[in-house]
């Protein structure tokens, strides 16, 4: 499994419902209904993801997750997933408010893109960085909504989420706990994993 | 047999076939519910074709190598299991519209009694597409313990208005052509029965089978058999050549009655209406996993009518997936090869499998 769902793992609640937004192959759900003993659904639209999913035994629904997220019931989920789907989304703020309507309770992991590699890549070349946590270049990659860190806890406090817990990343996606001290993440970390409630 | 109008049938007959070997466990069992004018001759050979060679036979998604596959004809049809045209033992002479109207759950009824003829307690899974999705629906609602996967292909929880309204035409062409004889055409031998409106019901229907965009790449404007158009009101164009192919080929396969008995069961077909079917489904022990299946040009069941049952089956908390297949063919797609689709059900029919067989 990729390192930054293992991480994603820890944050979910044991037995709880969850909805995973831009699920892929159903790793992650597939992982959890084994170890954490939760249920729950995937989305995507990538038909090949939907396949690998479906032949795991994960249950996929085929839907645009900017648009149709309304077929699912108010607070019909303990918990909703976006482990690197925010920033792929057309209305990130929709999204969130979202998570509020259907569980109240989510699991929201991104790159850095103010991470210190990013930075010096982008003084140094004047080009759009490209890294194995941002392996896509500017003209084809599916992150539109970019953010830093700091970015992205400022959304959660605007729209009255608060942080839980946070994880940061290194750019394998594997926890790093220790480049958080000093309030540095948001120059130290590849990314993070955060579990928001909205109050 | 009491059906769900509380009318009676004494005396039924079913009619299936089967293919490949039960297990000892009898545990591999997949049956097929077939669509308005299927029959049970689902998988065949290239000498006598099935209707559903795409999906079921060997190798096939449906494999009949590792599965033990069910067939029935439906009731009310006429290839085999009791129907209208089958005799009356209270009078002797075959039912005509004497024959009580029929509903999806009677379809279902019969087919959970043949299976435990067949000593199945528990299908692996049943796969249907169009009327034969409903049948799965219905099944795994009515019974949910004795069905592990349902498969639900270009089907509908309830008919829309236009739905009805193309049922409502295409029995009005039948019971309106004056050799219908109130029902009675099989008395009268000298009689072919309403063969021009059985045949004008089925060349509407084929029109709402196929998309738009279908007809236009298979036909087009072109003329049958010609270069310029013969200015005539008989066949010109070639898409009246192929309905009227289609409608003439169906009457040597297809009974009047039957057809308005079978599309009349799909016009009152409203499988949430039941108070209890979540209940139900949530009290089972084990759970029902559903595949609901769409086609992006079916304009028959639209994808709106496969959301509805999936939105329906999530929201009381049953593992269900969902996918919209982009096909060209309209609601006929589900019949057709198109691998992505069938590559979804073979994935969905993998891991139902898991465990289950012995691969030796």
């Amino acid at each position: 499994m990729r390192p930054d769902l293992e991480v994603v793992s820890t944050l979910v609640p044991p037995g709880a419902r969850v909805l995973d937004l831009g699920c892929g192959h159903g790793e992650l759900l597939a992982y959890l209904a084994k170890t954490h003993d939760c249920t729950g659904t995937g989305v995507d639209t990538d038909p090949e993801s939907l396949i690998a999913a479906i032949r795991r035994g994960v249950s996929v629904i085929d839907l645009d997750i900017d648009s149709q997220l309304d077929e699912f019931a108010d607070g019909s989920y303990d918990i909703v997933v976006l482990s690197q789907t925010l920033q792929a989304t057309r209305m990130p703020e929709q999204i969130m408010e979202q998570i509020r309507r259907i569980a109240g309770l989510g699991v929201v992991s991104v790159p850095n893109f103010a991470h210190w590699r990013n930075r010096v890549s982008l003084a140094c070349t004047g080009r759009m960085p490209v890294s194995r946590a941002l392996p896509h270049r500017w003209q084809d990659t599916p992150n539109i909504h970019l953010s830093s860190l700091s970015d992205l806890e400022q959304l959660f406090a605007e729209q009255s989420f608060t942080i839980k817990q946070r994880i940061t990343l290194d750019p394998e996606g594997r926890a790093a706990k220790g480049i958080a001290r000093g309030g540095r993440a948001n120059l130290l970390a590849a990314g993070a994993a955060y579990l928001v409630a909205s109050a | 047999m009491v059906l769900d109008s509380g009318s009676q049938l004494t005396h039924v007959e079913v009619a299936y076939e089967t293919w490949g070997t039960l297990n000892d466990t009898a545990t591999n069992a997949i049956f097929i519910p077939h669509a308005l004018t299927g029959d049970s001759h689902a998988s065949g050979t290239p000498e006598s074709p099935g209707w559903w060679d795409t999906m079921v036979g060997p190798g096939k998604p449906v494999d009949t190598d590792r599965f033990f596959v069910i067939c029935p004809n439906l009731l009310a049809g006429c290839r085999g299991t009791t129907g209208p045209l089958s005799v009356d033992p209270a009078t002797g002479r075959p039912y005509g519209l004497d024959f009580p109207l029929i509903s999806i759950s009677d379809f279902v009824q019969l087919h959970r009694r043949l299976i435990r003829h067949l000593k199945i307690n528990r299908l692996l899974a049943c796969v249907g597409g169009s009327l034969g999705g409903m049948q799965a629906l219905q099944w795994a609602v009515d019974a949910p313990e004795e069905m592990a996967h349902a498969v639900v292909v270009a089907a509908s929880s309830r008919l829309s208005a236009q739905n009805i309204a193309f049922s409502a035409v295409a029995r009005s062409a039948i019971m309106r052509d004056p050799a219908f004889n109130s029902g009675r055409y099989f008395e009268d031998e000298s009689s072919e029965g309403p063969r021009t409106g059985l045949a004008v019901a089925r060349m509407m229907a084929h029109i709402t089978y196929l998309s738009e965009e279908a007809m236009q790449d298979k036909f087009g404007r072109r003329i049958q058999d010609a270069e310029t158009p013969r200015l005539r009101f008989g066949v010109d164009f070639a898409v009246e050549s192929y309905l009227e192919h289609q409608g003439s080929t169906f009457l040597d396969r297809f009974d009047p009655l039957s057809y308005i008995y079978l599309s009349r069961a799909l016009d009152y077909y409203d499988v949430f209406a039941d108070p209890h079917w979540s209940d139900r489904l949530q009290a089972a022990p084990t759970k029902t996993e559903f595949l609901v299946m769409s086609f992006d040009s079916d304009w028959r069941f639209s994808t709106d009518h496969s959301r509805r049952i999936t939105r329906k089956l999530e929201q009381a908390r049953q593992p269900v997936s969902f996918r919209e297949i982009r096909a060209s063919h309209g609601h006929d797609s589900f019949l057709l090869d198109v691998p992505d689709y069938l590559d979804t059900v073979k994935a969905f029919l993998d891991h139902a499998a898991e465990g289950v067989l012995d691969e030796a």
